[in-house]
């Protein structure tokens, strides 16, 4: 039914933004604190790899933003493409895995012992 | 005489013919206190008897008279030609996202039959047989009701709304605001069906909240407050928590 399938969908771009809003609040921090205490590559990747902690935050973070930027493409591809049906899942389905792929990628390259 | 002023003349566009129209110009003088809706009759009236608008009641009450003002929707018989033809120009066009009729006239079917769809009528519980319902004014839902339900149906909101636009299923929203005081209504019985219409992609999950519909609502309306507090209410059905 429709409602329902639209209702879900918009609650979960909504607990994905509030997973997304924490998620950059921790990594802008991680980043600040990096920068300001002159942390090299190696040392960073000292700190990563072999992570559990990490490795689950990062994974997290990117999964979140492969289903909230898909979702978002999803409305962007109805209104401007006038794209609705399976067409739009199909491209909005290839897109956030697309994401979910190139981030997971990024995050077993710094998380990998 | 500073341009503009009283005993100047305003210089109007105004749109005539259908949707493949064009603007004449026309000369009307300026008067005091002058509305848009009396700049639109003294053309009809002194100028070009051909011209056709719509207007009921001149007192910001019936919703009838709403045009585009230089490029805003507005409701032309509350807004005073100072507080819009700085420069002393007026472009006048009939509302946005509608059908045009002829020159300042849209077409309001599509605008109303979204109020249907989106379940805009009171359907009762009891009948006249029972007792009257008996509503606290402090309770939550009375005064959520309160705040959505003086709207004129003038269509300023769904004319000024990019959604509407982009979207032509859109319900838009003063229909979901109408929706909104429905759900806030504890005398009505068709909670669960109503929620069902409008939460969809072409209803409350579709506003982007942007704001345009409360930012230019003549009647100072928040229709925004009205669609996020539908989502919620969609978001309660879907958990299991019923239509109130």
């Amino acid at each position: 039914m429709i409602a329902r399938r639209e209702t879900l969908l918009w609650a979960v771009q909504r607990a994905t933004a509030m997973v997304l809003a924490f998620c950059v609040l921790v990594h802008l921090a991680t980043i600040i604190y990096a920068v300001r205490a002159g942390l090299s590559a190696g040392a960073i990747l000292g700190r990563t790899q072999g992570s559990f902690l990490w490795g689950t935050f990062y994974g997290v973070f990117v999964i979140a933003v492969a289903i909230h930027a898909a979702l978002g493409m999803r409305v962007i591809v109805a209104e401007w493409l006038r794209m609705k049906g399976a067409a739009a899942g199909l491209v909005v389905g290839a897109f956030g895995a697309l994401l979910a792929a190139m981030g997971l990628r990024a995050v077993v390259a710094v998380v990998a012992a | 005489m500073p341009d503009g002023g009283p005993g100047a003349n305003l210089r109007v566009a105004v749109w005539r013919g259908g949707s493949d129209g064009r603007y004449q110009s026309f000369e009307v003088p300026r008067r005091a206190s002058q509305t848009v809706l009396d700049v639109v009759t003294y053309i009809q009236r002194e100028l070009d008897p051909t011209l056709a608008y719509r207007f009921a009641c001149r007192v910001g009450m019936c919703g009838s008279c709403a045009m585009t003002v230089n490029g805003k929707a507005r409701w032309t018989c509350r807004t005073h030609v100072d507080k819009v033809a700085a420069d002393g120009a007026l472009e006048i066009r009939p509302l946005a996202n509608l059908p045009v009729v002829r020159d300042l006239v849209a077409d309001m079917r599509e605008f109303f039959d979204k109020w249907a769809r989106a379940k805009g009528q009171f359907v009762p519980k009891t009948t006249r047989e029972q007792p009257f319902a008996r509503i606290d004014p402090r309770s939550r839902q009375r005064r959520e009701a309160d705040a959505a339900i003086e709207c004129i149906g003038c269509g300023v909101c769904y004319a000024s709304c990019d959604v509407v636009a982009w979207n032509r299923d859109y319900l838009g929203p003063a229909a979901l605001n109408r929706a909104w005081t429905l759900v806030n209504d504890p005398r009505d019985a068709a909670q669960r069906a109503r929620l069902e219409a409008v939460a969809t992609d072409a209803g409350c999950h579709a506003c982007h909240t942007m704001m345009t519909c409360t930012e230019l609502c003549p009647k100072n309306l928040s229709p925004t407050r009205s669609i996020a507090g539908l989502k919620r209410a969609s978001l309660r059905l879907l958990l299991g928590g019923g239509a109130e």
